[in-house]
């Protein structure tokens, strides 16, 4: 996992609430090997026509947003299928982080073991700041993890909450898997007495 | 907490809970582990890093996603991407020592309706699967939630999953279901009223004497559809009913350890004195056969109603979803959903391809006709669910009123297996997700229930199957 580096970046607002996965990757791409890359297939029915051509409306296809790190989303982004292939197309577009006031508990989950931060800040903060990249194509957002703090156009500073250990893991890329392999002995006394309690399972 | 205030949620948790860190996140132990065709990812990284499955013996897995319904012969898998997955499961699982109920073992089928058939899911249980869906087996009175593909690689490599405990929202529905309201109608009444994302970060109890009144097939079906309110995990306490499901089922515990396992799920339910996050109460008299009109789960209206006008939605957020969500599905404000035409018709999914939901949509479908404007499909939720219904003569009848009756698999529920809904054509589906081009490209699905589905193919449109039933 790469290590979550301080963010300086064009943000891209969306202010459509539920947001599931099946419109940040429609199912007939999830077949693809990971290795192929997924940002081709982001958003991939509401950012091409049938023809494939680009729909002009669509945030990521004017020239202003298409460098976009950040996404400026709505509440419970994320939502639906359990796809992880959901943070592989955000990731491989270039998205580091999305702001929102909520996520698809499993989204959300899948976003911080592939170095992906979704960031839960107020309705009010997020509108706001969605309002600030919207009038201003192109504006930058900064993100810094170690201050937990998002930075808008406006110079504003906004605070939000993580926990420790997910943010240890993000700032130094380390992997959950390597982490909880160390706990190998709780793991293995932890199934010595199961086996005594519930010898059926 | 003291003891006698404990929720089924905290019996759990408390009882799988390895390390507990001081900033919430537990390592849970996992009793078991669905895989299925799309969990080929995870095994890569098990591959990548040279880790080997834990615990073979509390995994199972079988193909579900991208299998065919019109055979059993993988050869005829025309996609070769589509194809690897199913080859893969088999592959990954002989290489591990995973036990899997392939394309050619009767007991293959959807995950989410195997687990409980097998009675590999069980009270008491921690339960995941790389699918949002295993909210499913909670029914049996287990903490069973979806993972994705790095979680799933985690489970595969130590059984175990660092979690932060989710907050407790005890829904109750009282009361009696009318004649024709069914589970379906039940968790599409429960989305409406709480929202798509009414349960984010919880995980719900369903209580109630409507829901003490389910079978667990139709718990099964309750439990299924609590990640389209959000909630990662859905159960209901174990009782007599799920005792007598479970018992002398392939994989439930047998002699001494039966009682000894009976004796245990006794204790899990719900203290009388518990505390909830959160509670919902709703009447059971009052949910009438639900059905979608919009985009997401949560825009479902009995079908005694009209297409609500999106000027109407007090929230913006919600209007300007509701204006995209008519668009998208070709419909206008204020048109009654009864009498709206639709060309196919979907009855399977994990929400409602068992044994109950088919006898129900045959009954209705029996001495009846699918309308000519309509392509009807029936897919059994597992191998054995399809023999159990042959053996009760349904898909004589089901065949005899001109629906397709086809092999297990998830199939048009997300049509990774190429059964899809054309652009344009409006499905009535016993699914559980109306997203945008979930069943295809353009594709305008309706959830209903099995009842609902039924009568919608053999009329030709939208029906509130009340009027069809006590011929
Ligand atoms: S039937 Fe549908 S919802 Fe259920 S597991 Fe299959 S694809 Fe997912």
């Amino acid at each position: 996992m790469e290590p979550f580096e301080r963010l300086d970046a064009v943000a891209a607002p969306m202010p459509v609430e539920n947001v599931d996965t099946d419109q940040i990757i429609p199912a007939r791409f999830l077949r693809k090997p990971r290795k192929a890359g997924y940002g081709q297939y982001l958003f991939h029915d509401v950012r091409f026509d049938d023809a494939g051509r680009e729909r002009t409306g669509f945030v990521l296809n004017q020239p202003a947003y298409r460098p976009a790190r950040v996404l400026v989303a709505d509440k419970n982004f994320g939502c639906g299928s359990s796809r992880e292939h959901a943070v592989y197309a955000l990731w491989d577009y270039g998205f580091r982080a999305v702001i929102a006031p909520s996520y698809g508990d499993i989204f959300y989950g899948n976003s911080l073991k592939n170095g992906f931060l979704p960031i839960v800040l107020p309705v009010a903060s997020v509108v706001r700041l969605r309002d600030l990249v919207q009038q201003s194509p192109g504006a930058h957002v900064i993100v810094d993890l170690d201050l937990q703090q998002v930075i808008g156009p406006d110079g504003r500073r906004l605070e939000f909450e993580i926990d420790a250990f997910r943010k240890h893991c993000l700032l130094h890329g380390i992997d959950e898997l390597d982490f909880t392999l160390g706990h190998r002995a709780e793991i293995e006394a932890y199934e010595r007495t199961q086996s005594g309690a519930t010898p059926w399972l | 907490m003291t003891a006698a205030t404990r929720t089924l949620l905290d019996k759990i948790w408390d009882r799988h809970a390895i390390v507990q860190r001081d900033d919430g996140q537990t390592l849970l132990y996992i009793d078991r582990h669905f895989i299925h065709d799309g969990s080929r990812r995870a095994f890569e990284v098990l591959g990548e890093r040279g880790l080997k499955v834990r615990r073979p013996d509390r995994t199972f897995g079988t193909p579900d996603h991208y299998v065919p319904t019109n055979g059993r012969d993988m050869a005829t898998i025309e996609d070769p991407d589509a194809r690897l997955m199913v080859e893969a499961i088999a592959r990954n699982a002989a290489a591990h020592g995973v036990a899997v109920f392939g394309l050619d073992d009767p007991r293959q089928g959807i995950a989410h309706v195997v687990g409980p058939e097998q009675g590999l899911s069980q009270p008491g249980m921690t339960i995941v699967c790389g699918d949002s869906h295993t909210s499913t087996h909670g029914a049996l009175g287990a903490l069973a939630f979806g993972i994705g593909a790095s979680e799933v690689s985690h489970v595969l490599a130590t059984q175990t999953l660092w979690q932060r405990k989710p907050k407790a929202k005890r829904i109750t529905v009282d009361g009696t279901l009318g004649a024709g309201v069914t589970a379906k109608d039940v968790i599409l009444a429960i989305i409406a009223r709480i929202g798509a994302d009414g349960a984010v970060g919880h995980a719900i109890e369903y209580a109630g004497s409507a829901i003490r009144g389910l079978s667990v097939e139709g718990r099964l079906t309750v439990c299924n559809m609590s990640i389209e309110a959000g909630a990662r995990a859905g159960m209901v306490a174990p009782d007599d009913t799920t005792i007598a499901y479970l018992e002398g089922r392939p994989y439930a515990p047998k002699g001494a350890q039966w009682e000894q396992a009976v004796r245990f799920w006794r204790s899990l339910p719900s203290d009388a004195e518990a505390r909830f996050d959160s509670e919902v109460a709703l009447d059971a008299a009052t949910i009438a056969p639900m059905v979608t009109w919009g985009t997401s789960p949560q825009d479902a209206v009995a079908i005694t109603e009209r297409v609500p006008d999106p000027a109407d939605f007090a929230d913006a957020g919600r209007r300007a979803a509701a204006g995209k969500a008519l668009e998208y599905m070709g419909l206008t404000p204020g048109t009654a959903l009864s009498g709206i035409p639709v060309q196919r018709v979907f009855i399977g999914s994990c929400t409602n391809s068992r044994i109950e939901d088919l006898r129900i949509a045959a009954q209705i479908a029996s001495g009846r006709k699918v309308a000519s404007t309509v392509r009807a499909m029936v897919v059994p939720g597992s191998g054995l669910v399809k023999r159990q219904a042959e053996a009760e003569g349904l898909d004589g009848v089901f065949k005899a009123a001109g629906f397709e009756w086809r092999e297990a698999g998830c199939s048009m529920c997300v049509g990774m297996n190429g059964d899809l809904v054309a652009a344009g054509e409006r499905c009535a589906s016993t699914s559980n997700r109306n997203f945008v081009g979930r069943q295809g490209k353009g594709a305008r699905t309706h959830l209903v229930s099995p009842a609902m589905a039924a009568a919608a193919a053999v009329t030709g449109a939208f029906t509130d199957v009340r009027a069809l039933l006590g011929r």
